[in-house]
C-alpha cells in the first residue's frame, strides 16, 4: 500500500483502470461504493484510533471498516468478547463504552476515538473474580459459555443502572442477550443475588 | 464440597467455569496462527440450477484479496471423486455436496465461491463483487405441497405388530395430523474452521465440532491421510445441539483453501449461513391414530410420519420409535417416509426425531384422555409397561411413575380443570398440561489415559468434546468419587483428537460411555497403586490388594486405619515419577444387553392464555428426569432447564420461513427467527429420580440431554387445550392458531 496524506482524497473514488491510485474510505461512502458496480475501490488507508481498553491507552492504525468487535477479537486478541450474529441481535458482543453497555458488533471501531472500553477481561482484578462473575459461577448461569461474556457485561450494567429491582425488570433488561443453552433462570438468579448483596460493582 | 458417597471430595461448580466467566476459554475462531488468511463464502442466489459463469475479476482486483476459489479453479480433492475405482484405498467419498467442486446449485444460499484475503474486512468487502450467472431450474421447497404427491416420497420403513389400524375398533379413539416446521439449532458460537497444512500430508484443524475423532476421521478419509496426520482441536464448543455431529462442507472448503494458498485459513460462518449450511430439524407431518377400551387400555396405535431431506442425501430419524415401545399396546403399526426437497440436508437437533414423535404421541394421549373422561396421568399409568413391547426386553430401570407423583404435586395438578376452558385467574384462562419423553440410553467404547504424578495431581485425557453440558466437570466428579480424592487435584483434558479416542458428544451418550471409561481407569489405577504399596511399602509387604483401600490420597489397611501411606510418598519410594495408564472401556456387556435401556422424563406446565388476544404465558414448569444416578447435580439441573427453554421455543416461537417462489430462507437472523428470551422463561423446578440404574453400566448413570426437551412441546400444547378447549397440532402455537387475528407475541 502506498503511503498517503490524511487530508485529501478521503471521499475520492477512482475508476478501476487507475490501479495505482490510493483510495480512502470513510464508512459513509463505503455503502455508496458497493452500490456503484462499475467502480472498484482501491487499497484502504489505515486510520488512526486512540482508544483505552481495560484501562490501557492504545494508539492504533486500523482499517476504517473494522468493527469494534473485530478490532477486539482479531487485531487485539481480546477474544473474551464473542461474535454471535454481527447484527446487534444476540448480545454476545456486549461491552461497556464509557461505562454504557453497547453491542460492539454494530459499532465501527473508528467511531470510538478517545473512548474507554471495558471488556470481560477488564472486569476482574487479577485472579479475583468480579462479584457478577462469581455469581454466574456459583449459580451455574451458563452452559457452553459462549454468550456468557455478553450476559455478564449486560448483567453488570443492569445492576449499575438500577434495573435489577425485580426478576421481571431483570428479565426485560436482559432480553437483549440470547442464551441458546437456556441458562436464563440461573442468569437471573445470579443477577438478583448480586443486586441483593449490595456489593459495589 | 460434596460427594456421591457421603464423603466430601468435590464442589459442584464447573471445573472450567472460571475460564468461561472471565473470557479466557478459547473457542475455535479465537485462535490466530502466523500468516493466517481469512475466507468468506459467496453463496448462491437461486435454489437450483447451473452456474454458467463466475466473474471474479472485480473482486480479485480488490485490496488484499489473495484468491477466489470456485469450481473452475478448485484443486482436486481425493474424496470428491465419484469413481470408487479411481479413489485410493484410504479415501472415502465425501458425504454431502462437494463445496467449490462443481457448478451445480442445490439450495438457496449454497456456497459457490470462497474469497480469501489478508484480512476479514478485505474478504468481506470482496464477496459483493463476485458475480455469478445461472441457468435456473425448476425447484421445490414446499413440504406441505410436495408431501401430498405419493411419488415424491422416498424410502418408506414400515413396522407392524398385531393388527394394523386396530385403533379404529376401539371404544374411544382419536385420529389427527400434526405438523412441525423446520427448526434451526442456532448455537451461539458460529461454526468456524481454521485449517493449516503443516506438510504435504499433515494438517491441523481448529474446528467447531461435537466429535474431534469423527472430524479427524472424515478429513483423513477425504484427503487420503493417515489419522495420526490429522489433528482436530475443539477445546471449547459454544453449543451444538446436534449440528456439530458431522463435518459440513465448510470444513473441507477451509482445508482446500489452506492447501491452495499454503497458509493457515480462518473460515467463520455468518449467522444467516448458520440457517442454511449446518443442518436443522427437518419439517415433519405426522398422523396418529390411538384407541382405547372403556377402561383406558390402549387397543391400537398407528403412527405415520414424513420428514424432509435434501435432494443429495437421505436423512431420517427416530420419529415413530417411541410409539412402538413407550406404552403397553399389542397392535402397533408405523410408517415413515422421507421427502427430498431443494434444501440443504437436515441433521439431528436436540431430542432429535423422538422430540418430533413424542409431540404427536403425547398430544394424542391427552386428547384421548378427554374422550375417556380420564385423567391423562392415570391413562399413562394404566398403559405403563416395564417390558419394552417392541423388543420384549425388560427396561434396565424405569421409575416414570415417581416422576408423575413429584410433578403432579409440585405443579398443583389437583387444581387442573377436567373441563377445558373453565379455569380462570386474574381474568386469564389457566391450563395445566403434562407429557412424557423417552430416549435410548447407550454405552459405547472409549479410551481414557490416566496419569497420577508423584506431586499428587491426577490427569485424565479423552478425545471427547464438551459443547456445554459440563463433561469436564462430571468426568472429574466421577474420578474424585472413584479415587476418593479432592477434585481440585484432578484435571480432565478433552477436545483434541490426539487424546485417546472417545465418542462424539451426542445422543445423550457421553456420561455413560466416557464416564464408564473414567471409572474403569480409576479402578485400574487403584489396583496399580495397591500393587506398588505391597511391593515397596514395608508395612504392606505381607498384605494382599483386597486388604487395602485407596482413599484421601493414601493407601490404607482396611482393618487398621493407622496403617497407611501417602500415595505421593509411595511413588517416591517406588522411584516413580508417575503412574501412566491408558485403558479402554467397551460397550455393553452380555449381562447389560439382556435389558433395554432408556432415560425418561415427565414435564408439567401451568400456563395462561389471555382471552382478549390469545397470548400465551408459561407460568410454571416442573420437569423431572428418570436417568439413573445423577453424577453432577448442578450441571444436570442446568441441562434440564435448558431443555425446557428449547422446548418452549419448539412449542411457541420457532419456525423457519421459506419463500417458496425463490427458495430463499426469509428469517435467517435472530431478529426474525425467534428463539426464547429471558422474559419468556418461567421458574422451572427440576427433579430427578436419582437412583443408579443397576443394568446400564458400573456407574449407574444415563444421559439427560435429549429427554430434557423430548415431549415438552406436547405439555405446552396439552396445557393450551386445557386452558382454551382449542387443540393446536401445528407448531409453533401462536395466537392466530387459537383464533385470534391480532397477533401479540
Amino acid at each position: 500500500m502506498k503511503p498517503c496524506n490524511q487530508h485529501d482524497g478521503r471521499r475520492g473514488f477512482l475508476k478501476k483502470s487507475a490501479s495505482i491510485a490510493v483510495l480512502y474510505f470513510t464508512p459513509a461512502t463505503l455503502v455508496k461504493t458497493f452500490a456503484m458496480d462499475a467502480i472498484v475501490p482501491l487499497p484502504i488507508a489505515k486510520e488512526k484510533l486512540a482508544i483505552t481498553i481495560n484501562g490501557k491507552l492504545m494508539n492504533l492504525e486500523i482499517d476504517a471498516r473494522t468493527t469494534l468487535l473485530n478490532l477486539l477479537r482479531e487485531d487485539l486478541a481480546y477474544t473474551g468478547t464473542k461474535k454471535g450474529c454481527e447484527m446487534g441481535q444476540c448480545g454476545a458482543c456486549t461491552i461497556h463504552i464509557n461505562g454504557k453497555r453497547t453491542k460492539s458488533c454494530i459499532q465501527l471501531a473508528l467511531n470510538n476515538q478517545n473512548n474507554k472500553i471495558t471488556t470481560i477481561e477488564g472486569l476482574s482484578e487479577g485472579e479475583k473474580l468480579h462479584p457478577m462473575q462469581a455469581a454466574f459461577l456459583k449459580n451455574d448461569a451458563f452452559q457452553c459459555g459462549y454468550c456468557t461474556s455478553g450476559q455478564i457485561m449486560s448483567a453488570v450494567a443492569c445492576v449499575r443502572e438500577g434495573n435489577a429491582k425485580t426478576r421481571k425488570s431483570i428479565q426485560t433488561y436482559m432480553d437483549t442477550n440470547i442464551c441458546r443453552c437456556g441458562a436464563y433462570q440461573n442468569i437471573v438468579d445470579a443477577i438478583e443475588e448480586v443486586a441483593k448483596s449490595g456489593a459495589k460493582i | 464440597m460434596k460427594s456421591n458417597n457421603n464423603t466430601i471430595f468435590w464442589e459442584d461448580e464447573r471445573v472450567d467455569g472460571a475460564d468461561k466467566v472471565t473470557g479466557k476459554a478459547k473457542y475455535t475462531a479465537e485462535h490466530n496462527l502466523p500468516n493466517m488468511a481469512y475466507a468468506v463464502f459467496v453463496t448462491s442466489t437461486i435454489a437450483k440450477g447451473t452456474i454458467k459463469n463466475v466473474d471474479t475479476s472485480k473482486a480479485l482486483a480488490m485490496p488484499g484479496v489473495l484468491d477466489i476459489i470456485y469450481y473452475a479453479n478448485c484443486p482436486a480433492v481425493p474424496g470428491y471423486s465419484t469413481n470408487a475405482a479411481e479413489r485410493p484405498k484410504n479415501v472415502t467419498e465425501w458425504r454431502g455436496y462437494k463445496a467449490l467442486n462443481d457448478n451445480k446449485v442445490r439450495f438457496f444460499g449454497q456456497p459457490i465461491a470462497l474469497v480469501v484475503a489478508d484480512s476479514f474486512e478485505n474478504a468481506n468487502a470482496a464477496i459483493r463483487f463476485v458475480k455469478a450467472e445461472y441457468e435456473v431450474e425448476k425447484f421445490e421447497t414446499n413440504f406441505d405441497k410436495a408431501r401430498l404427491e405419493p411419488a415424491n416420497l422416498k424410502a418408506p420403513i414400515n413396522y407392524k405388530r398385531g393388527t394394523e389400524k386396530k385403533f379404529k375398533e376401539a371404544v374411544a379413539f382419536v385420529e389427527a395430523e400434526y405438523n412441525i416446521p423446520i427448526e434451526v439449532h442456532n448455537a451461539m458460537e458460529l461454526f468456524a474452521t481454521i485449517a493449516y497444512w503443516e506438510g504435504e500430508d499433515k494438517i491441523t484443524l481448529y474446528d467447531k465440532t461435537q466429535g474431534p475423532k469423527s472430524t479427524q476421521s472424515t478429513i483423513a478419509k477425504t484427503f487420503g491421510l493417515s489419522d495420526k496426520n490429522v489433528r482436530v482441536i475443539a477445546e471449547n464448543v459454544g453449543g451444538g445441539f446436534g449440528s456439530g455431529l458431522r463435518s459440513w462442507p465448510h470444513v473441507v472448503a477451509a482445508c482446500i483453501a489452506s492447501k491452495k494458498l499454503n497458509r493457515p485459513i480462518k473460515l467463520v460462518l455468518t449467522r444467516p449461513q448458520m440457517f442454511s449450511m449446518v443442518g436443522y430439524r427437518p419439517q415433519s407431518w405426522q398422523k396418529i391414530g390411538l384407541g382405547a377400551d372403556a377402561a383406558g387400555n390402549f387397543i391400537g396405535i398407528s403412527h405415520e410420519a414424513i420428514s424432509n431431506t435434501s435432494r443429495y442425501e437421505d436423512f431420517r430419524e427416530g420419529i415413530v420409535e417411541a410409539s412402538k415401545f413407550l406404552y403397553a399396546c399389542e397392535n402397533v403399526d408405523t410408517k415413515y417416509s422421507i421427502l427430498p426437497l431443494d434444501l440443504s440436508t437436515p441433521i439431528w437437533m436436540r431430542g432429535p426425531g423422538e422430540a418430533t414423535g413424542c409431540f404427536a404421541l403425547e398430544s394424542a394421549i391427552d386428547e384421548l384422555s378427554y374422550k375417556l373422561k380420564m385423567d391423562p396421568i392415570q391413562l399413562r399409568i394404566k398403559n405403563f409397561t416395564a417390558i419394552n413391547p417392541e423388543n420384549k426386553l425388560p427396561f434396565s430401570d424405569i421409575n416414570i411413575k415417581d416422576c408423575y407423583a413429584y410433578g403432579m404435586e409440585k405443579i398443583g395438578w389437583k387444581n387442573r380443570a377436567m373441563v377445558p376452558g373453565t379455569l380462570k385467574e386474574n381474568g386469564l384462562l389457566i391450563g395445566y398440561g403434562m407429557s412424557v419423553g423417552v430416549f435410548g440410553a447407550g454405552k459405547g467404547s472409549a479410551s481414557v489415559r490416566i496419569v497420577l504424578s508423584n506431586d499428587g495431581k491426577l490427569l485424565l485425557e479423552c478425545a471427547v468434546s464438551d459443547m456445554g453440558p459440563g463433561t469436564m466437570t462430571s468426568m472429574s466428579i466421577i474420578a474424585a468419587d472413584a479415587l476418593q480424592m479432592p477434585i481440585q487435584k484432578i484435571k480432565f483434558k478433552l477436545g483434541d483428537s490426539d487424546l485417546p479416542p472417545g465418542p462424539s458428544q451426542g445422543g445423550s451418550g457421553t456420561t455413560s460411555t466416557v464416564g464408564s471409561a473414567v471409572d474403569l481407569a480409576c479402578k485400574t489405577l487403584q489396583q496399580k497403586i495397591k500393587e506398588l504399596a505391597i511391593q515397596y511399602a514395608p508395612a504392606f509387604s505381607a498384605t494382599t490388594a483386597d486388604a487395602l483401600e485407596v482413599k484421601n490420597e493414601m493407601v490404607v489397611l482396611k482393618t487398621d486405619a493407622n496403617t497407611k501411606i501417602d500415595i505421593s510418598a509411595l511413588l517416591k519410594l517406588a522411584n516413580q515419577e508417575k503412574i501412566d495408564l491408558t485403558i479402554t472401556s467397551n460397550g455393553k456387556t452380555a449381562a447389560q444387553l439382556k435389558f433395554t435401556s432408556n432415560s425418561f422424563s415427565a414435564h408439567f406446565v401451568k400456563l395462561s392464555v389471555n382471552p382478549k388476544d390469545g397470548s400465551i404465558k408459561i407460568l410454571n414448569v416442573v420437569t423431572t428426569g428418570d436417568a439413573g444416578k445423577i453424577i453432577s447435580p448442578k450441571t444436570a439441573r442446568s441441562q434440564m432447564i435448558g431443555g425446557v427453554v428449547g422446548g418452549i421455543g419448539m412449542a411457541l416461537t420457532e419456525k423457519l420461513e421459506i419463500d417458496h417462489a425463490t427458495g430463499q430462507i426469509i428469517n435467517a437472523s435472530f431478529g426474525a427467527y425467534h428463539v426464547p428470551l429471558h422474559s419468556q422463561i418461567p421458574a422451572t423446578d427440576v427433579w430427578f429420580v436419582n437412583k443408579p440404574d443397576p443394568n446400564i453400566n458400573d456407574i449407574g448413570a444415563k444421559g439427560i440431554g435429549e429427554i430434557a426437551l423430548i415431549g415438552f412441546a406436547a405439555a405446552v400444547s396439552n396445557a393450551v387445550y386445557n386452558a382454551t378447549g382449542k387443540r393446536v397440532r401445528d407448531l409453533p402455537i401462536t395466537p392466530e392458531k387459537l383464533g385470534f387475528k391480532s397477533v401479540k407475541a
